[in-house]
């Protein structure tokens, strides 16, 4: 019990946008936060402008604010609401930097605001390389040695102390460039020589290559209990950071006396720094002896805790926030199992494995190598008990075409180059090289992954051997169970037997082979517990769980968060279930990402951590047998299912999927619109060269190109001549009569805009109109959205809803669906429509303060609901959302808008007016307003032109113009003056990169025009070095005139809250 | 291994069979059967003389990862191991790896078991086997692997067990000047080394040595198998020592015997405490500590006389975790100060019983 000091109002900061290194585990752990606070009669204040998040939802907070997670908003919204405390923990890095800020500023202390849980200090000395490393070998702990040196002679006296082979590391440099290892002196003066002709510093570091990366999650209560509540083994060993890992729960290579002695040193640290609720440290242990390098602790919830969470079933953030307010851990009840104290250490009787989802072949010019530095957008998680089973599982959970192990279509040339320089497919390279007959010893010395994973891989090859040339109906029952204990799906076995996936299914169904369910109970059975966390696995014969319960539904879930698909399908999952639990169904979910809500212990009344699959589905449908199927709410990977469980028997609930066909199948929509007389831009599928120059030049340049589907990285592109169009189809590998591409009419200088809409029997129920800001080209993922439109013809207006009308009715539609259009001169076409929930739902609803999918729900499940007040779509403020780019995180990437999408996250924001919204939502990702100067070359003469009014404000600023010749010569005609840098390439001073190196530029407005390759190249390396230099980058004119105009109609941005919006 | 999988059989004295795959020796046997929830440790666990007539289920499935350490010593005492041999008369697990890294790792578990003419079984739901053990309480149980064979159930708790591990002769590993007698009830490696550490010397004498009459700065009366009430002889001189106040600590199955000697009674749980996860309240403060447990009697707190005092209490289901006089220096805990395996977070203990010596 806390007797005293507990607090009354808690202001708590989010993360923002999801971004690679920071996505949605915090909506995980903020949103366990306010409930942890709730259940105290805490009032809480949450500031996040991420608003597809469900902690920014109706009934947690009670008051949240769509603002940029920044010291002077924070500093606002502590002035108007005058909390007494404040949580950093639970909003990722961004959290933790303002929070540290408004310490060292005063803020803090100046309105009374109180640090709850770990104190400020104690963050300090796990930030800070030097603090850190002095507390951790004054209580005679090891840290991983680092040395600076300014010049050879230091880098050699630096190696020798620390003792070759020695890491060197080029500080600031770009994606590591240079860094590597030396074994000796004379490799170390090469190495060190090079490195001093571009850097003034280089880090010599003691090399802990090959060493086993291991992690634990601690909690610690201000009465010093300090238990770990999971340890974690990266498969890949140090040198590939830990989010781009594999990694396995709970370890698996370690004695227990290794085991507990790293969780002995991490205990004495973590009290020696003083944390107070969750941290997470990582240790770098030796293959060969018990030796060990602590390498860092973060003092805040992580990607590792949320994943910890998950994997064990602990509430993790939930807990750290009761620490954080005072309670003792043994005060706290384990809400697992509602039977036992949250004072205890997991056991788990099951692994889990974390596989990462990169999405690298979504960016240009980017290096698909690992390395230090994470270049993930997401994660899967899979449960089970047999290594083999979770590692196939995790494949397939990835959703990126691998049917798991093995059994893909990918073939290596340079095997063991693929093994020793890790990329994104390694795995895929350990399966050939195992089949190729590789020994273990020689995978693992160019791996340095530790045997004992690598004999389990083999297990798996040694089953597919097995099975090779077996016909169906010949598997044994041994086999068949060998096999699936293996992880082996259904798919991979017909794949092997020349069947179907039904026709395994029927088969195996016929001979007994099925899985069990388990629960995660947090306590490998030791006590009976109420769980309602389960998985499914070969490797057992009883069900957990009793089935039969009526009035069950099931949600599919979004899967692993990817380049456009990812917290708000959650928001959408998570608002269906709370809907159905309203309407008092009994809600399944399924879904097997660790970094969301909806795998929460609290939000379902059963949860299966299980892959997305149509095996998995059925499996969990046949056993539960529910009323029916939500498949709109996840996104792409429950849409792409619909077809198949239908066919299979599966009731699914809403618009019934044969229309999803309709949609989607190009010819059938045509088909459609063109029934409806509804316009779309023209296009064709072809099939040869020929024809793709004959369309073009009948619908006259630009055109749009689509493979049908996608190989070797190529994507959808915008081609404007006929030498673009050859070699783009020659990129897109064979064009064929099996992989025909499509052609369409690129319309430009279009205005696109977006319906999201609700139906119900085909009759429209509610729908909101956004438009985009940027031009018809950029991806509506990648799009900056206004809501209500503010620059769209009325006419424009009513055609797009009466088309939406239309279209509702004829697929009949009932639940959610998203139609996209283009507008040019009130001239409106259809470019697609889904029907699904789409990306921009959680936007539109909170806008509008209407919940779309609330709705959806109960017209889905037949409930009957009083139409909606028409003026409830026509609201006073503006909301607009804005994108979230990770570029500075992959290096080498070119940041620039395309046809594909390319942000990981989004922001929105609210305001009384267009400009305050833009800004806020601006400032949100990332932007600052610049005070200092502005490199301006903008593009064609047209964009030029476009820009002259803007560019006049900016010079009224009085901000300083930097300008390439070009763009320099047009605005002296045009009486502004700007200062002339030189182009990257021409290597003279003064040039772009000089000064953006050196700081003297705040802001890059880079608008890139089609020309010749010299001229890209030098557009590239102008944004990329602004983006590894951390300056403001616009490259979209539409962008770069509403960011000027907002910055000089604006002077004060309000710190008002969502409700205050009204 | 084998080449061959070899079938073998669970029978639970209800009836209920499981079916695995044999691996280790292919030999019948019988036993007690308890689950231990530890997830690392298999061979400290299995060597720990506190599980002599049980057969042993793991509830985390995967086992043999790193193999079996080497045989080096220490003080004349194995490095690796909890004691000379592994004391469970079966291993039941879900998921077996005979292909083992580490660098410690000298040979497989498979190998070792054969080593040891230990038995084992894989293959086994042993979720849904603990979940009956949970349900039922523990049960005797016997494993068939080759079926011509007859064997019986057989109840481990009436045999004496203590008498079989523990030392024959008094052993004295020899440091300092201090000393404690340690009772040999099946103690683990660790306690002696714990000690040694401390550059204390130890005793070491059989459970029904009358060490009443020795000279020592204190008694350690060490953990061990089944019924304390079995320890007669231990009991009557733990009394007596009790008597002239010589420092006195109790470990686990030595809690127990300190118990009856001070008058309380003992009593069998359910299915017992046996992993390396058990949270224990010291009362009369918020600590909370994680121990190492391995037992299945527990002292009975209510029958405690007046001057002894609970002093930790386990905060899953209430049972004691250690008993403490309120003015003589004796004490005991349930749980396993020593660890291996298991979290050292109360390793204060033995330091407390140090400052204690007389």
């Amino acid at each position: 019990m806390i007797k005293r000091g507990k607090p009354k109002k808690v202001l708590i900061l989010g993360s923002g946008a999801l971004q690679i290194g920071q996505a949605g585990e915090f909506d995980y752990s903020g949103s366990q936060a306010i409930k942890a606070l709730k259940e105290d009669g805490i009032t809480s204040i949450l500031i996040n402008p991420n608003i597809a998040t469900i902690q920014t939802s109706e009934n947690f907070a009670d008051k949240v604010y769509f603002m940029p997670i920044k010291a002077e908003f924070v500093e606002k919204i502590i002035e108007k609401e005058e909390p007494d405390s404040i949580l950093l923990q639970f909003g990722g890095q961004t959290a933790l930097n303002v929070g540290v800020e408004l310490y060292e500023k005063g803020i803090l202390k100046k309105h009374n605001v109180k640090v709850l849980g770990t104190p400020v200090e104690a963050i300090e000395a796990t930030e800070d390389r030097l603090i850190f490393g002095n507390k951790v070998t004054e209580i005679g702990l090891k840290v991983a040695l680092s040395k600076t040196a300014n010049n050879v002679d230091e880098a050699i006296a630096a190696a020798e102390e620390i003792g070759f082979p020695v890491m060197v590391r080029i500080a600031y440099a770009l994606g590591g460039l240079g860094s590597g290892i030396v074994n000796n002196k004379d490799e170390l003066i090469e190495k060190a020589r090079r490195a001093f002709t571009f850097t003034n510093q280089i880090l010599i570091e003691e090399s802990l290559y090959g060493w086993k990366e291991i992690e634990y999650e601690i909690v610690r209560d201000r009465f010093n209990n300090c238990i770990t509540i999971c340890s974690m083994e990266n498969i890949d060993p140090m040198g590939i950071h830990t989010g781009d890992s594999i990694v396995i729960a709970p370890v698996q290579t370690l004695s227990a006396s290794e085991n507990f002695k790293l969780r002995s040193i991490g205990i004495k640290l973590i009290r020696h720094l003083g944390v107070i609720g969750e941290c997470n440290i990582q240790y770098a242990l030796d293959p060969k002896s018990d030796d060990y390098r602590i390498i860092e602790v973060n003092a805040r919830l992580s990607r590792s805790s949320a994943l910890a969470s998950k994997a064990t079933g602990y509430p993790l953030a939930f807990i750290a926030t009761k620490l954080a307010l005072g309670y003792a851990l043994n005060e706290v009840e384990n809400i697992i199992t509602q039977e036992t104290s949250a004072c205890f250490e997991p056991a788990l009787d099951y692994v889990a494995l974390k596989f990462p989802r990169w999405d690298l072949q979504k960016f240009r010019q980017v290096s698909t190598q690992l390395g230090s530095e994470m270049k993930s957008v997401g994660e899967v998680m899979s449960l089970g008990r047999s290594f083999e089973e979770v590692l196939q599982k995790a494949i397939r959970m990835l959703d990126i075409g691998m049917k798991g192990f093995v059994g893909n279509n990918l073939v290596f040339n340079d095997l063991d180059n693929e093994l020793s320089k890790p990329t994104d497919k390694r795995i895929y390279a350990i399966a050939q090289a195992l089949k190729e007959g590789y020994s273990i010893d020689k995978i693992h010395e160019l791996t340095k992954i530790t045997r004992w994973f690598l004999y389990k891989m083999k297990n798996i090859v040694l089953t597919e051997n097995k099975l090779k040339g077996i016909k169906l109906n010949k598997i044994s029952v041994d086999l068949m169970r060998e096999a699936k204990m293996n992880g082996f799906s259904d798919v991979q076995l017909g794949h092997l037997a020349g069947a179907t996936e039904f026709e395994v299914r029927n088969y195996r169904k016929s001979i007994g082979v099925v899985p069990v369910v388990k629960q995660i109970d947090t306590l490998a059975a030791e006590y009976p517990a109420q769980t309602n966390y389960l998985y499914l696995t070969y490797h057992g014969k009883e069900n957990d769980i009793q089935f039969g319960q009526s009035n069950q539904i099931i949600v599919l879930g979004s899967g692993a968060y990817r380049i456009g698909s990812s917290v708000e399908f959650d928001w959408c999952c998570v608002n269906a279930v709370m809907s159905l639990n309203k309407l008092e169904y009994k809600t399944i979910m399924i879904n097997c990402n660790p970094e969301t809500v909806s795998t929460d212990y609290d939000i379902c009344d059963k949860l299966y951590f299980e892959q997305l699959t149509f095996e998995r589905v059925l499996d969990i449908y046949d056993k539960e047998n529910p009323e029916g199927v939500i498949i709109s709410m996840g996104g792409q990977i429950p849409n792409n299912l619909a077809v198949k469980l239908y066919n299979a028997g599966v009731k699914i609930l809403g618009t019934s999927p044969e229309q999803i066909d309709n949609a989607e199948n190009r010819h059938k929509f045509s088909q459609i619109l063109d029934r409806l007389e509804v316009d779309q831009p023209e296009w064709k599928e072809l099939t040869s060269l020929d024809e793709a120059k004959k369309f073009a030049k009948k619908v006259s340049y630009p055109v749009l190109i689509r493979p049908s589907y996608v190989l070797s990285g190529a994507a959808m592109s915008i081609v404007i001549s006929d030498d673009e169009l050859e070699e783009y189809l020659k990129k897109a590998s064979e064009i064929s009569r099996e992989h025909p591409v499509v052609i369409s009419k690129f319309i430009t200088d279009a205005r696109e805009i977006e319906a999201d809409a609700v139906a119900e029997d085909g009759n429209l129920y509610c729908y909101a109109i956004s438009e985009h800001v940027e031009n018809a080209g950029v991806h509506s993922g990648d799009a900056t959205i206004v809501l209500p439109p503010q620059r769209t013809y009325l006419e424009t207006m009513r055609r797009v809803k009466i088309i939406t009308k239309q279209i509702a009715k004829e697929l009949k539609i009932t639940g959610p669906f998203n139609i996209q259009f283009i507008a040019k001169d009130n001239e409106v076409k259809v470019i697609e429509c889904n029907l699904r929930a789409s990306r921009s739902f959680p936007f539109v609803s909170k806008v509008l303060k209407i919940n779309f999918i609330e709705i959806a729900t109960k017209l889905m499940m037949g409930e009957k609901i009083p139409k909606l007040d028409k003026s409830s779509f026509d609201v006073d403020y503006v909301g607009v959302k804005a994108p979230q780019f990770s570029f500075t995180r992959l290096k080498g990437s070119d940041p620039i808008l395309g046809v594909e999408m390319a942000s990981t996250g989004e922001v929105a924001c609210l305001g009384d007016d267009f400009n305050e919204a833009f800004l806020k939502s601006f400032l949100s990702t990332g932007y600052r307003i610049p005070k200092k100067a502005v490199m301006l070359s903008t593009g064609t003469a047209k964009d030029k032109a476009d820009f002259l009014n803007e560019t006049k404000k900016l010079y009224d600023m009085g901000l300083k113009l930097y300008a390439t010749n070009g763009t320099s010569k047009f605005l002296k005609e045009h009486g502004i003056e700007s200062e002339v840098l030189n182009w990257p390439l021409e290597k003279v001073e003064p040039n772009i990169i000089t000064y953006l190196n050196e700081g003297k530029i705040d802001l890059v407005i880079n608008i890139p025009k089609n020309e010749e390759k010299y001229e890209l190249d030098n557009d590239y390396l102008i944004r990329r070095k602004a983006v590894d230099m951390n300056v403001n980058l616009i490259t979209n004119i539409q962008v770069a005139k509403r960011f000027v105009k907002s910055l000089s109609k604006i002077q004060d941005l309000s710190a008002k809250s969502w409700d205050e919006y009204n | 291994m084998n080449n061959k999988p070899q079938k073998a059989k669970l029978i639970l004295e209800d009836g209920t069979e499981f079916v695995g795959t044999a691996f280790g020796y292919p030999i019948n046997t019988n036993g007690e059967v308890v689950f231990n929830t530890g997830m690392v440790g298999y061979p400290e666990t299995m060597t720990d003389p506190s599980y002599r007539g049980q057969i042993l289920v793991m509830t985390f499935p995967l086992i043999g990862n790193y193999g079996v350490p080497n045989y080096e010593r220490e003080n004349g005492l194995l490095k690796y191991f909890e004691s000379e041999k592994i004391h469970c008369r079966a291993l039941i697990i879900s998921n077996y790896s005979d292909e083992y890294s580490h660098w410690n790792g000298k040979r497989s578990l498979d190998d070792w078991m054969k080593e040891q003419k230990i038995p084992g079984i894989y293959g086994i739901d042993t979720r849904m086997l603990t979940r009956k053990l949970r349900e039922s309480g523990t049960m005797l149980g016997k494993i068939v692997i080759d079926e011509k064979e007859k064997i019986d159930f057989e109840d481990v708790n009436k045999l004496d067990l203590v008498g079989e591990v523990c030392v024959k002769e008094p052993i004295e590993y020899t440091r300092n000047k201090k000393k404690i007698i340690l009772v040999d009830c099946g103690t683990k490696n660790n306690i002696i080394q714990a000690f040694l550490r401390r550059n204390i010397t130890v005793i070491r004498v059989p459970y029904d040595y009358d060490f009443s009459k020795e000279k020592a700065n204190g008694i350690l009366i060490s953990n061990g198998p089944g019924d304390p009430k079995m320890c007669k002889a231990t009991i009557e001189n733990t009394r007596k020592v009790m008597k002239f106040g010589t420092p006195t600590l109790g470990v686990c199955l030595g809690s127990q015997i300190m118990a009856l000697a001070a008058g309380a009674d003992t009593y069998k749980l359910k299915y017992g405490h046996r992993g390396h996860n058990q949270p224990c309240n010291e009362t009369g403060s918020k600590r909370c500590y994680i121990t190492s447990q391995n037992h299945g009697y527990a002292v009975n707190s209510e029958t405690m006389p007046e001057d002894w005092r609970e002093w930790f209490i386990n905060d899953n289901d209430g049972t004691n975790e250690g008993i403490i006089h309120i003015a003589k220096p004796f004490f005991a805990t349930q749980f396993h100060p020593e660890a291996s395996p298991g979290p050292d977070d109360t390793e204060f203990i033995f330091d407390m019983f140090l400052r204690a010596l007389k």
